[in-house]
């Protein structure tokens, strides 16, 4: 039933082979086809740029006020590659490697194998494009290292490494808009797609602007719509990011991969106070230089530094002496959470543990400089100084950013940090090609649950995003296109286009029409803390269940008493939040469904009842080595199928960082 | 540091949509923690408005933390309110005192129509980086990234310029609504890049013309732009972009 067609043969062949084999659409056959692309982040603008390129015919779509400005365009830390620039032993194989144990077991080699090797194709083409990447002083590239592996292969732009990934990006997708290759549509929101003999033939969209409905004609439709980490409300997400395309895309057939699959990433600002919109993240690369610490004893008031050293309990050093600060995202934030739970978190609130740079300011940047200045002896003050310059260049904006939120000095008093939700492993459930269980109709980047398992490593997020994009899509869709030449464009009169608009108008016709009390804003902030309390960081038998009946509570009172002023022919912002946070709701749903059918802990799923005598989660690869493969059957109903995992290369072992 | 709570008088521009005349409403709100960032004082109001049976104020923003350029607030004649290289939504409410008046608008500039209240249109954006914003380079036919080695001084300045959001703050604040420090960032951005060499001439060139066809104003030298872009994007890119220019005119003219 799942059919995951992974090519056969060795795991280091099979993309070479796929690729030798697949078949091919000649030029001329490529400007009839029509591609619709949903989504203009990393996966998006490279795909769309990427299709224009070959000659198809793109439509892209944002809800933003342009490409530009999609989600990954905050991602701060870096991108992985297996070039091994550094020397340092790095390689397609140990890249594939530490993804795969990273992500606890959880995820198709091939998929992996595949990210790896093309990974190093992905910095040649950005450094290309201009994406402006640090350097050292001899002109060649810089690498800084990111949590879970022990090389250094994470090349970066400063903080902001998103951002020019993106910009790189954006900037060929907007040489193929002045090329006629793609037509952009931005303020634009996909709300169905339209399936035509079981085949995604084109989308429904709403023009945020008008509030006209729209249909699209496309031989295919690529869904690169983001992560749904703002199920939780609060999230390190952009507020707009949302699960309503892949949601709509479930409810027409592509079945769910592991949607309880949810990473909470250690080092956040923490939440101030109920008015809180949103979380604020200081990149994992900040753990390359910073300690995390809490104080020796438990409720200490005093400040970070009038604590003394030996009155410190670095507790990541402490517990996994290998990794120290740099173990994989799941165990540094559960580390967090353990101290606070025990009384030992800092903070107006004690949800907060210190990260502190002092140490490296003074003793790795501060002596280096020195001795390259020939200081000789210098003092901590002049240390410090030095130290505080590199600091600035390598994560300056970052720096700022938390004095601007906080009002505090990182430089000079340690940040505080907690965890905070921050990307979602799983998504649409796609196979070896990217396709989703609706065929045509494709998922690339974040919106797909293909490549990280039960957690995903730092700097990864952006390669799996710009391989799906640049380099795998291009080939795979081109083995379903090939056969797809003789058909029409299929017009958008046609019943399937018809019906889906109709269903599209009545959902808005009766938002609308509900008039209640309540706001959209304080449903999804109860539909974030049930999921935060109880499908969160640790989960439950007993609090899964609670928290689906309390989801089922909550969306019957949400339409029923949800308040949306305005109509539906205009700009209405209200409506749109509305029907995204309807689809989260139901999408909490299945989250707690499938958290609770998944009785083992495995990377960011923790079940409390799946834990080893220190508190380690304990995977359970007996009975759960495979993907839940969610299907949707009808409201609040899903049948579990099981694509089982297997394992020729890189052999299960509990993971350990110690 | 020490919080605070105040209360507040926004007057806000209120405009239905593009062919709307407009007007300014005030509203008082109460209760604002020096915590909050300045959208999250705006979202409280919007969830008084919704309460009241009135519709929200309608604003752009999305990442919240002053990265994807989507926020966009004249905050009392200023882009992007008081702070110094800041974006409104990396604004807090400590820089207000209780018993402020905070006046609240929209860009203004012909080239960025207003669409509803604080929203504007910034497609000529799009439109100027589609008129040469890029190097042409397909997927798949790039050299290894080492085989250009990028002087650092050079790739350091590059990123500088790159770090624009595009979010128009340049443009509102000058008296003649140029978009010049946006178009001199690009253009140097991939001017300063080897990869970026082989079409620097007709990039600055059609950036430009596009820039002039989009009806942004001329440039004088009254740096309002560098003063308030939140990447603190140097006018020293615009003296860049001239150099490009003339340079690229007297080819042209070769
Ligand atoms: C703060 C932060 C920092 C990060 N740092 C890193 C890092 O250093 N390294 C790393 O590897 N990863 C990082 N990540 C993760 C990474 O940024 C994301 O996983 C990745 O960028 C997602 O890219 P994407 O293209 O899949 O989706 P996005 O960039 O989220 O793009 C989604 C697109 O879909 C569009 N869209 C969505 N729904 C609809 C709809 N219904 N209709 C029309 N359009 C729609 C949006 O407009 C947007 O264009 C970070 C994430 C965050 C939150
Ligand atoms: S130059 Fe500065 S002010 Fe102008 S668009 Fe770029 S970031 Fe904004
Ligand atoms: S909302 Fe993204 S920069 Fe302000």
């Amino acid at each position: 039933m799942i059919d995951s067609k992974i090519p056969t043969g060795q795991l280091e062949h099979k993309w070479t082979d796929y690729k030798g084999h697949c078949k091919l659409v000649n030029p001329a056959n490529k400007r009839k086809l029509e591609v619709i692309v949903v989504g203009t982040g990393l996966a998006g603008a490279s795909a769309a740029a990427s299709l224009g390129e070959l000659g198809y015919q793109v439509k892209a779509f944002c809800f933003q006020d342009s490409p530009r400005r999609a989600h990954s365009i905050a991602a701060q830390g870096g991108i992985n590659a297996a070039k091994n620039y550094q020397n340092d032993g790095d390689s397609v194989f140990r890249l594939f490697y530490d993804t795969i144990k990273g992500g606890d077991y959880r995820a198709r080699e091939a998929n992996v194998h595949r990210l790896a090797e093309v990974s190093a194709n992905i910095i040649d083409q950005c450094v290309a494009q201009g994406v402006p990447f640090a350097r050292e002083y001899g002109g060649l590239l810089n690498n800084r290292s990111f949590g879970g592996t022990q090389v250094k292969r994470t090349f970066y732009a400063a903080g902001q490494t998103g951002q020019q990934l993106l910009i790189g990006a954006y900037q060929a997708l907007e040489r193929q808009v002045a090329l006629g290759k793609v037509e952009m549509y931005t303020r634009h929101e996909m709300l169905d797609v339209v399936v035509i003999d079981g085949k995604a033939q084109g989308i429904i969209s709403r023009n945020l602007i008008t509030g006209q409905l729209e249909r699209h004609f496309g031989h295919a439709v690529l869904l690169c719509t983001g992560g749904y980490g703002n199920v939780f409300y609060l999230s390190t997400n952009a507020m707009g990011s949302n699960v309503t395309a892949a949601w709509k895309a479930h409810k027409k057939g592509a079945h769910f991969g592991n949607p309880c699959f949810t990473q909470i990433h250690p080092t956040c600002i923490p939440v101030s106070g109920d008015h809180q919109s949103k979380l604020t993240l200081m990149s994992e690369s900040l753990r390359n230089d910073g300690r995390i610490w809490v104080p020796a004893l438990q409720n200490d008031k005093r400040a970070p530094n009038d604590i003394p050293e030996e009155e410190r309990d670095y507790f990541l050093e402490r517990r996994y002496p290998a990794f120290g600060n740099l173990v994989p995202r799941d165990v540094a934030s559960r580390a967090a959470k353990e101290r606070c739970d025990a009384g030992y978190g800092v903070g107006t609130t004690g949800q907060a543990v210190y990260l502190d740079f002092k140490h490296n300011l003074i003793h790795k940047y501060g002596k280096a400089e020195a001795n390259k200045l020939a200081i000789a002896n210098p003092d901590t003050d002049t240390l410090i100084k030095l130290g505080k310059e590199v600091v600035k260049e390598e994560y300056g904006n970052l720096f700022d950013m938390y004095e601007k939120i906080t009002g505090e000095n990182p430089y000079e008093v340690p940040m505080r940090i907690y965890p905070a939700v921050h990307y979602t492993m799983g998504g649409l459930w796609v196979d070896y090609e990217l396709m989703t269980s609706v065929k045509g109709l494709y998922a690339l980047g974040e919106a797909n649950f293909s490549d990280h398992g039960a957690n995903r490593l730092g700097a990864s997020a952006l390669m799996q995003g710009l391989a799906d994009g640049y380099f795998v899509i291009p080939y795979t869709i081109g083995n379903y296109l090939a056969d797809e030449i003789a058909t029409k464009p299929i017009p958008t009169t046609h019943p399937a286009f018809t019906e889906a608009e109709q269903k599209v108008s009545e959902r808005i016709n009766r938002l609308l029409s509900i008039k209640g009390k309540q706001t959209v804003e304080s449903f999804h902030k109860r539909l974030g803390k049930i999921m935060w309390d109880k499908c969160g960081m640790a989960r439950g038998e007993k609090g899964l269940k609670e928290a689906i009946v309390e989801i089922g509570q909550l969306k019957a009172e949400f339409w029923s008493d949800v308040l949306i002023p305005g109509g539906s022919d205009e700009m209405n912002l209200e409506l749109d939040k509305a029907g995204r946070v309807a689809d989260f709701i139901e999408l909490g749903e299945l989250m707690c469904q499938d958290a609770l059918d998944r009785k083992e802990s495995c990377g960011g799923h923790f079940r409390e009842e799946s834990q080893t005598e220190e508190g380690e989660a304990k995977r359970n690869d007996e009975h759960y080595s495979y993907v839940a493969v969610w299907e949707y059957m009808e409201e609040s109903k899903w049948q579990l199928h099981k694509e089982a995992l297997h394992f020729e290369v890189a052999k299960p072992t509990q993971r350990s960082y110690k | 540091m020490q919080h605070y709570i105040m209360n507040l008088t926004l007057k806000v521009w209120r405009q239905r949509n593009a062919s709307d005349a407009g007007h300014f409403e005030t509203y008082p709100v109460e209760g604002i923690s020096s915590e909050m960032s300045f959208l999250e004082m705006i979202d409280v109001l919007n969830e008084k408005l919704l309460k009241e049976g009135k519709e929200p104020i309608a604003f752009d923003h999305d990442c919240r933390e002053g990265i994807c350029g989507m926020c966009s607030m004249y905050i009392n004649g200023r882009p992007h309110g008081p702070w110094h290289n800041n974006t409104t939504c990396q604004l807090h409410m400590r820089a207000y005192q209780d018993g402020d008046t905070i006046v609240i608008e929209p860009w203004r500039a012909n080239s960025f129509p207003v669409i509803k209240d604080l929203m504007v249109d910034r497609g000529a954006f799009d439109r100027i980086i589609q008129a040469g914003g890029f190097i042409s380079v397909n997927t798949g036919s790039a050299v290894d990234a080492n085989a250009i080695p990028v002087e650092k001084e050079k790739a350091d300045y590059a990123f500088a310029a790159a770090a624009c959001i595009g979010c128009g703050a340049c443009v509102a604040a000058c008296k003649n609504s140029s978009a010049m420090l946006f178009v001199a960032a690009k253009v140097s951005h991939l001017a300063l890049l080897p990869q970026g060499h082989p079409e620097k001439k007709k990039r600055a060139l059609s950036m430009v013309a596009q820039m002039d066809k989009e009806g942004f104003g001329a440039c004088t030298n009254t740096g309002a732009c560098e003063a308030v872009c939140p990447k603190g994007i140097s006018i020293e890119n615009i003296a860049r972009l001239n150099r490009e220019y003339m340079m690229a005119g007297l080819a042209e003219n070769e």
